[in-house]
């Protein structure tokens, strides 16, 4: 019958009212400052770089390859990359980033610039935060603002940090197996006589 | 002892009238009850403001406001203070005069409804013969309002609030005045007062308000449904539907001139709601025999409190219409409705005393209630929501 639904909506919201004075478990919200809700494990807010080890410069993954800067589609990133270079976690020498900035302001979460790093070095941070009374010197962040340590990374997002870290780990071992095959064949060559020149056709 | 209590605000204003020379006297008392009036009400819209948000908060399972001051009962200090310090922004191409003008006509023109509205036992600023009359007349006028507010903006979005808020207000105005006219017709009379007076009887401890015969709670039900129109209240919100129209007319307000336009929409819910006590709810009038002796305003302004409260309770369950969904059911079901109501409370009238009159307008009310009711949703699928998409 007409107006039906109306009468049974009218019922629950009046169960909600006086349901909210009598029972604490049916209050959704928490009161925000004194008390937080822990993230969930995939929230993402904003990204930071990851470090290995205990000094952020040394450890820094990031290459300065400019993926991200090229990738990121409200152009918030702002990377120079450096003159020299400096080894990176398997040892080879790489650039890295003299300048890495990024714009609270702009970026709008999308993750794609972690999607596309190929070296695990920028991932998102949960860190929500993030407002200040500078408009435009606090809301750019430096890489060393950026920085966080391969533990925070851990802490904040277990599950997808310990991917990471075995991806890396067998990138680790295939490279130093690649360069234990190659240095075993290289010194294989060295070690073998050189092949004997074939007799020249003909005769004198 | 009772007596001085119910009248406390009368003898209240008589003595400070007395004050002053003879001449003055009766300007000296206009201009006290005006004040009274211009002073009370918006004192109730701010508490009603932080009393509607934390209703619904709980109606939502929040706790509503509750940072400033003990239980957030100073955030209407807070929104005052805020609203005064904005920014009061006029657009470029905004008719700058009408459109400072927009929002002082609502409220004057909600503020001259409380003139009429008998508020307690010989507490009336105007006891005009046909005050109901001059408050419908007054109350169209904020529909102009609206409209010079949608106007004068020069912004579409205002402008196509300000046309649904005219177009839905004229289709409830109808519906509202024929909702009223059924209590003119029994009453006899357009005066405020003589309709209180009318309802001010009692047998077996019960009143006669007019809520409780069947063409007078047909005749709420329908009054009720059109103030929330007319009033803009959820479910009827369109003209300002934030999720289609930003804000609606007052798009392009800011600052303490929208701070009148919310002012203006609050005291017409007040008004509204008094008007609609008075006509069917019995006005100051107790609602037993036995409690006569508490004070009449007490019992007016409960009744005014508790309509504000369906009010929020309303807002806090029903979800927006769709403007066609709005003026099918103005045209195709509330004005039909009011309209055999007349013809009910004609029966009602004519048809003496006695238990026959009760039973033969409740069938008439009840058949057309469920016929209309079937008729309109025989259409309507209630279920899954099915998508078709383009080829």
């Amino acid at each position: 019958m007409l107006g039906e639904g109306i009468l049974k909506g009218l019922a629950e919201t009046a169960k909600n009212f006086a349901g909210s004075f009598v029972s604490a478990e049916r209050m959704t919200t928490v009161q925000y400052p004194e008390e937080r809700i822990p993230a969930a494990e995939a929230a993402r807010v904003f990204p930071f770089l990851v470090y290995d080890g205990a000094d952020w410069e040394a450890g820094m993954r990031c290459v300065a390859c400019q993926i991200c800067e090229k990738e990121c589609p409200p152009k918030c990133i702002y990377i120079e990359k450096s003159k020299d270079k400096k080894p990176d976690a398997l040892g080879k020498p790489q650039f890295y980033p003299a300048k890495f900035d990024i714009d609270v302001s702009v970026c709008m979460s999308c993750q794609i610039c972690v999607e596309v790093c190929p070296f695990e070095a920028i991932k998102m941070d949960n860190e929500f935060e993030l407002a200040t009374d500078d408009r435009f010197g606090g809301l750019l962040q430096d890489r060393k603002q950026l920085a966080k340590s391969n533990e925070y990374y851990h802490a904040i997002h277990p599950t997808e940090a310990a991917e990471v870290d075995a991806r890396l780990a067998a990138e680790k071992a295939k490279a130093a197996a690649d360069a234990a095959a190659k240095a075993a064949r290289s010194s294989a060559q060295a070690a073998a006589p050189a092949p004997a020149q074939k007799p020249s056709r003909g005769g004198v | 002892m009772f007596e001085t209590a119910d009248q406390i605000f009368v003898l209240l204003k008589h003595w400070l009238v007395g004050l002053l020379p003879m001449a003055l006297q009766p300007v000296a008392g206009v201009v006290l009850s005006v004040a009274a009036i211009v002073c009370f009400f918006p004192a109730l819209f701010a508490l009603t403001t932080v009393f509607e948000r934390k209703g619904l908060g709980r109606i939502q399972n929040r706790i509503g406001p509750n940072r400033t001051g003990p239980f957030g009962i100073l955030q209407p200090v807070a929104d005052g203070i805020k609203s005064l310090t904005k920014e009061d922004i006029v657009p470029l191409s905004a008719d700058g005069a009408v459109h400072f003008l927009a929002p002082v006509v609502l409220v004057v023109a909600v503020f001259m409804g409380f003139a009429v509205l008998p508020m307690g036992r010989n507490m009336v600023l105007a006891d005009m013969d046909a005050g109901l009359l001059f408050y419908f007349a007054i109350g169209a006028s904020t529909e102009l309002s609206v409209f010079m507010a949608g106007w004068s903006s020069r912004n579409k979005y205002s402008l196509m609030g300000a046309m649904r808020a005219v177009a839905q207000m004229i289709s409830y105005e109808v519906a509202l005045l024929l909702s009223s006219v059924a209590v003119v017709m029994i009453s006899g009379s357009l005066s405020l007062t003589k309709i209180v007076e009318a309802q001010n009887h009692y047998s077996y401890g019960l009143p006669h308000w007019y809520i409780f015969t069947p063409w007078g709670l047909a005749g709420f039900v329908m009054y009720a449904i059109a103030t929330t129109a007319e009033t803009n209240r959820s479910p009827f919100d369109l003209p300002e539907g934030e999720s289609e129209l930003v804000a609606g007319y007052h798009t392009e307000y800011s600052g303490f001139k929208f701070a009148l336009f919310f002012l203006g929409e609050y005291l017409a819910m007040f008004s509204i709601s008094g008007l609609g006590t008075t006509l069917f709810l019995g006005g100051w009038t107790a609602p037993f025999s036995f409690l006569t002796w508490v004070p009449s305003w007490f019992w007016f302004f409960s009744k005014l409190m508790m309509s504000i409260f369906v009010f929020i309770w309303l807002r806090g369950t029903l979800p927006r219409l769709r403007q066609d969904q709005l003026m099918n059911f103005a045209w195709k079901f509330v004005l039909p409705m009011c309209l055999l109501n007349l013809l009910v409370a004609g029966l009602w009238r004519f048809m003496g005393d006695g238990w026959l009159r009760w039973v033969i307008c409740s069938a008439i009310l009840v058949a057309a209630y469920v016929g209309l009711g079937w008729e309109e949703m025989r259409r309507m699928h209630i279920g899954a929501r099915s998508y078709r998409y383009a080829e």
